[in-house]
């Protein structure tokens, strides 16, 4: 363990917290997903580990070859940037799908889609198809 | 000494890590519905993600975080598709 050996004392006490904090972080979400109920609670257990658990472990990545080329080293964000911009789309998505059958189902765990809107919008009022 | 403290750090991790994706290999397989095997799916994607790193952190090779990235964007990508086949019943239209 040559280039672990080579880090400076603050880098690698940083790099360890960082690490254990956003294992841990995923640990506690995966806990989660087993541990809740109904699908609409265990959607939100998995963003405990795309946001900080995520964001730790590149911090601490960062740091640690920040401090082994002695220059700082920024790719990470890449990585931080996807998962933070693609996490809600997939389950904004996921939660759509999940509403959407358990409507088709009809055995009323969901509210139905008239509560909060207008009707469903007659689909004959609409302009023809021009193709 | 702070070797040693590093390396008891990413020993831990990747232990942790593996739990993680240990619960969500456990709700994937039992799982009452189809979303929540897709949800699971997107969690150890991410879990996985993060061990890649985790281990590139432990040997100090950049190529783990390459491979990191193509996980995540995969990960993304299946995710998407599988939740469009959950609302449509077909992924492309």
């Amino acid at each position: 363990m040559n280039h672990l050996e080579a880090l400076p004392t603050w880098a690698a006490l940083l790099t360890a917290f960082f690490l254990v904090l956003g294992a841990g972080l995923t640990l506690i979400g995966a806990i989660g997903i087993l541990r809740f109920r109904s699908f609409f609670e265990r959607v939100h257990a998995p963003t405990l580990g795309t946001s900080w658990g995520t964001g730790a472990i590149l911090l601490a990545s960062t740091i640690c070859f920040s401090a082994l080329g002695s220059r700082l080293i920024v790719h990470e964000i890449l990585i931080g940037f996807f998962i933070t911009v693609t996490t809600p789309v997939t389950l904004m998505l996921l939660a759509r799908a999940a509403i959407y059958r358990k409507r088709t189902e009809g055995k009323g765990e969901v509210p139905p889609r008239s509560l909060l809107r207008l009707p469903d919008r007659p689909a004959s009022t609409s302009t023809p198809p021009t193709v | 000494m702070t070797a040693a403290i590093l390396l008891w750090a990413v020993a831990a991790a990747q232990t942790m890590l593996a739990a993680a994706m240990g619960c969500s290999a456990y709700r994937l397989i039992r799982g009452p519905r189809a979303q929540d095997r897709v949800l699971c799916l997107d969690a150890m994607y991410v879990s996985a993600m993060l061990l890649v790193l985790t281990v590139g952190i432990r040997t100090g090779s950049s190529i783990y975080f390459e491979a990191a990235l193509i996980i995540s964007v995969l990960g993304f990508v299946s995710s998407i598709a599988l939740a469009k086949f959950l609302m449509r019943g077909e992924v492309i239209e």
